[in-house]
């Protein structure tokens, strides 16, 4: 049997934890806001799931386990929201015929713009809106992937746990994944 | 060896991912010291890696954060 004051303490300690557990994750949201604007197609619906994956991490806080990446922890919720709201229902098709290869995108714009020098700037040949639209341009699943790896400076192993994917498969898809994004950047350069 | 640019294009992600072994790791900079249509694609992509995640960068709106904290209060 516990004593009084012992449960007091154990009420206390509880709180404790949970406030610190929510200013962990609040610190975190900026990074995690940089993933999720990224995994949804506008502003809109970034804000509308982060607020939605907040409100559940705080719910369920006591799932978290101290010592984990938090921040992968947290993007786990929002990926299984962003699943669960049948957003990926409006992705492209995951195949796409036989993507071009790594020296692709270098190829095309050496085509249109002379040979590239080995210290040029990409910004000389790419614009960020030509980047931000080709991201956007790449299926779901191969997106998912790069965004976690690419920008939200995740390993293999946290992207296969958020996504719950084998990690084969991870890296299938960010190899994949890269190379489409390299011929949507081709595509978007050439026609811009 | 590598023999031709063909597999050192292959071997360019698993090389800036640092996931290549020793022994792939030196056969491509053999072939990239040598050649200098591999080794400009490569710098390329190593670039192109460090512009993507400056260029997708957009701030969190400042009134998010706010809804975010007081998510906290209200439950």
């Amino acid at each position: 049997m516990s004593e009084p004051g012992a449960e007091a303490r154990r009420i206390a300690t509880d709180a404790r934890d949970r406030v610190r557990f929510e200013e962990d994750a609040l610190a975190l949201a900026d990074q995690v806001y940089r993933v999720a604007r990224h995994l949804v197609g506008s502003r809109e619906e970034a804000e509308d799931l982060m607020q939605e994956a907040y409100a559940r991490a705080f719910r369920s806080w006591r799932s978290f386990e101290p010592g984990t990446n938090l921040r992968a922890w947290l993007l786990r919720i929002l990926t299984n929201l962003n699943i669960d709201r049948g957003r990926r229902l409006q992705r492209t098709p995951d195949m796409q015929p036989l993507e071009a290869g790594d020296y692709y995108l270098v190829d095309r714009l050496e085509e249109s713009g002379g040979p590239i020098r080995e210290e040029e700037r990409v910004d000389e040949r790419l614009s960020q809106d030509n980047i931000v639209q080709a991201l956007s341009a790449v299926p779901h699943d191969f997106r998912d992937v790069v965004v976690l790896v690419d920008i939200g400076d995740f390993t293999y192993q946290d992207a296969a746990q958020i996504l719950d994917i084998p990690i084969g498969t991870v890296m299938s898809r960010l190899h994949r994944g890269r190379r489409i994004l390299k011929q949507q950047l081709a595509e978007e350069a050439m026609s811009g | 060896m590598i023999a031709d640019c063909d597999k050192c294009e292959e071997l360019l992600q698993p090389y800036l991912d640092r996931e290549l072994s020793d022994a792939e790791k030196a056969e491509a900079e053999v072939h990239l010291s040598g050649c200098d249509y591999c080794r400009r694609r490569y710098r390329f992509e190593e670039n192109l890696r460090r512009y993507v995640r400056q260029a997708v960068e957009e701030p969190m709106p400042p009134e998010l954060k706010q809804r975010l904290a007081d998510l906290r209060i209200a439950l």
